[in-house]
């Protein structure tokens, strides 16, 4: 009995050891691609171990390229451009890439393996780009449909952030998704307060990440973000400030405005901030102790359609209609605009007509 | 039957009238996920073909040379996946580092091939039936090529429905399984036309 227990562990341990060296010494030797160099847009030089996903290649070299399902190949946001050594394509790559991407020589970077020196490029703002972990830290409601998310950073601890920028923000495997997807929010909290994240999320009907942020996410919950992205940040200048938003296109010109008091700013300042009724203005109250703080500022709530009930002393009418009474000289102003796409295009015209170029006009559509 | 023609028997049987994937239902996960075009099937059939050919040489090895003379026939399972496992891999790390275009075509469907029970079922079902090393090389390339052709045919069918009106009930893995099951059916007339045990 002893002995027949011994042989079959014996021959199944001697097959198992003869199987895993004959893997060790092919990992080794066929598999092993030495170390490889990856040009980054003709500039930076990474060097790497051969035979790996791009997107894990990069990612260890802390060179993060927004990705979806995490390197499975099923979300084809890991996208770069392999100028030089990259090719033949893969089949689990063709569905996710267009006729024009490949002749620009776009690949998955998920499924696309380092193998020899290659040459890349992707847009310099993703050198700053991380991925988050982080723990909801309070929820609170803004409005009837508009929560406030703040969110502790986790790993890693700070982000490097200018005012303005948004974030990817992950939603998880629940109800309405098979799998997780990402979702744009920009940021409402300080860049100086680099241990926090804000947001201000409006909610959608059906929509997948809004409904999950109202619905299911809770305190304590950690979550996955990745940013910052985006070139709509308040600008390094002495100009008078217009800013203009609507709903939850707060968010970012919130973070310009904190900025500005966080650096004892004297620029003058404009706010102007739509809203229907009066049960869809918030953050009051934070608003006037800005006006207290930064000398330059004023803020200018308007409503479209005020109740009787709202007993509204403020202005009132289209938010474009008060810019256009209530706004400074534009000709040596700059704009900041956060809302719809139909606002924003509005607010455009008016903001040119004050004598406002374009090209000092930024603003962060919704789309 | 002239034991010099069984091999031969054996392999036209496991395409036709003994098909792997239409009569046993072994095989069906990748059959029903990769049958969407013809391009990939062509490439996850041969790789399919390849490695059932290839490990039922090398099971039946382990098994004869091994596992028989220890008296060890019941670890066959979990040698024979182990053994499948490794050959898999080693193949794909080879084709990987040697041709690009082959790879392209085979190597990404490999791993789909490690956890394929096709695989495994053709080398129990060559024990159970106590094949001789040659009969098992041709039943593990027949089985292959008939696995092949159901997916083929399969995927043949599929470009077709792309454009018919499918009951939504049934979109995707419904009408796929529907189908095959009439596929089964069709291949039932091969039967009687070769018997083997």
């Amino acid at each position: 009995m002893v002995t027949t227990f011994l042989i079959s562990l014996g021959i199944m341990s001697a097959i198992s050891l003869v199987l895993a060296l004959l893997m060790v010494i092919a990992d080794a030797t066929i598999g092993n691609y030495g170390d490889v160099n990856i040009t980054i847009n003709d500039d930076k030089e990474l060097t790497v171990r051969g035979g790996q996903p791009l997107l894990k290649a990069l990612n260890g070299e802390g060179v993060f390229i927004p990705s979806a399902c995490g390197g499975r190949g099923s979300c084809g946001l890991c996208k770069v451009k392999v100028t030089e050594g990259g090719g033949q394509y893969l089949p689990t790559e063709l569905p996710w890439i267009s006729e024009e991407e490949k002749k620009e020589h776009v690949r998955l970077s998920c499924q696309f393996k380092v193998k020899n020196d290659i040459s890349i490029e992707i847009p310099e703002e993703l050198f700053k780009v991380k991925q988050f972990r982080a723990k909801v830290e309070s929820l609170k409601d803004l409005t009837h449909d508009i929560k406030e998310v703040r969110l502790a950073l986790i790993d890693p601890p700070e982000i490097e952030m200018t005012a303005g920028q948004f974030i990817q923000f992950q939603v998880p495997e629940y109800e309405l998704t098979d799998e997780p997807v990402y979702r744009a929010y920009s940021m409402a909290s300080v860049p100086s307060d680099t241990k926090h994240v804000e947001l201000e999320i409006r909610l959608v009907p059906n929509g997948v990440c809004t409904t999950y942020v109202h619905k299911y996410l809770k305190e304590g919950d950690t979550v996955e973000l990745n940013g910052p992205y985006g070139d709509f940040y308040l600008r390094d200048t002495d100009r008078p400030i217009i800013c203009i938003a609507g709903g939850s296109g707060m968010a970012p010109i919130k973070s310009i405005l904190l900025d500005l008091a966080s650096k004892g700013s004297k620029r003058k300042a404009q706010y102007f901030f739509g809203a229907r009724t009066k049960k869809d203005l918030f953050l009051l109250e934070e608003m006037q102790e800005l006006e207290k703080q930064l000398p330059g500022f004023s803020f200018l709530p308007a409503l479209s359609e005020p109740l009787e009930e709202d007993q509204w002393k403020g202005e009132i009418g289209l938010i474009t209609d008060v810019v256009a009474r209530l706004g400074e000289d534009g000709a040596e102003a700059e704009a900041y605009l956060c809302g719809s796409p139909g606002m924003i295009d509005a607010c455009v015209k008016v903001l040119t007509s004050l004598g406002l170029p374009e090209e000092r006009i930024y603003y962060d559509k919704f789309a | 039957m002239d034991s010099s023609m069984y091999p031969i028997a054996v392999f036209f049987a496991a395409i036709f009238t003994n098909n792997i994937l239409l009569t046993n239902y072994l095989g069906m996960c990748s059959f029903l996920s990769v049958s969407r075009e013809l391009k990939t099937s062509v490439g996850l059939g041969i790789a399919v073909t390849f490695v059932m050919a290839s490990t039922t040489v090398l099971n039946w090895m382990v098994y004869t040379y091994i596992l028989l003379p220890f008296e060890l026939t019941y670890l066959r399972y979990i040698v024979f996946i182990i053994v499948i496992a490794a050959f898999v891999q080693l193949v794909e790390m080879i084709i990987e580092r040697t041709s690009e275009g082959l790879y392209a075509a085979l190597g990404i469907f490999l791993p789909l091939i490690t956890v394929n029970c096709a695989i495994l079922g053709v080398s129990l079902f060559m024990v159970i039936r106590e094949y001789t090393l040659i009969t098992s090389f041709f039943y593990g390339l027949g089985s292959g090529l008939g696995w092949f052709l159901a997916i083929l045919a399969m995927a043949g069918i599929r470009v077709k429905l792309a454009r018919a009106k499918v009951p939504p009930g049934l979109e995707g893995a419904g009408i796929t399984l529907v189908i095959a099951g009439i596929m089964a059916l069709a291949f039932m007339g091969f039967s009687g036309m070769i018997t083997i045990s």
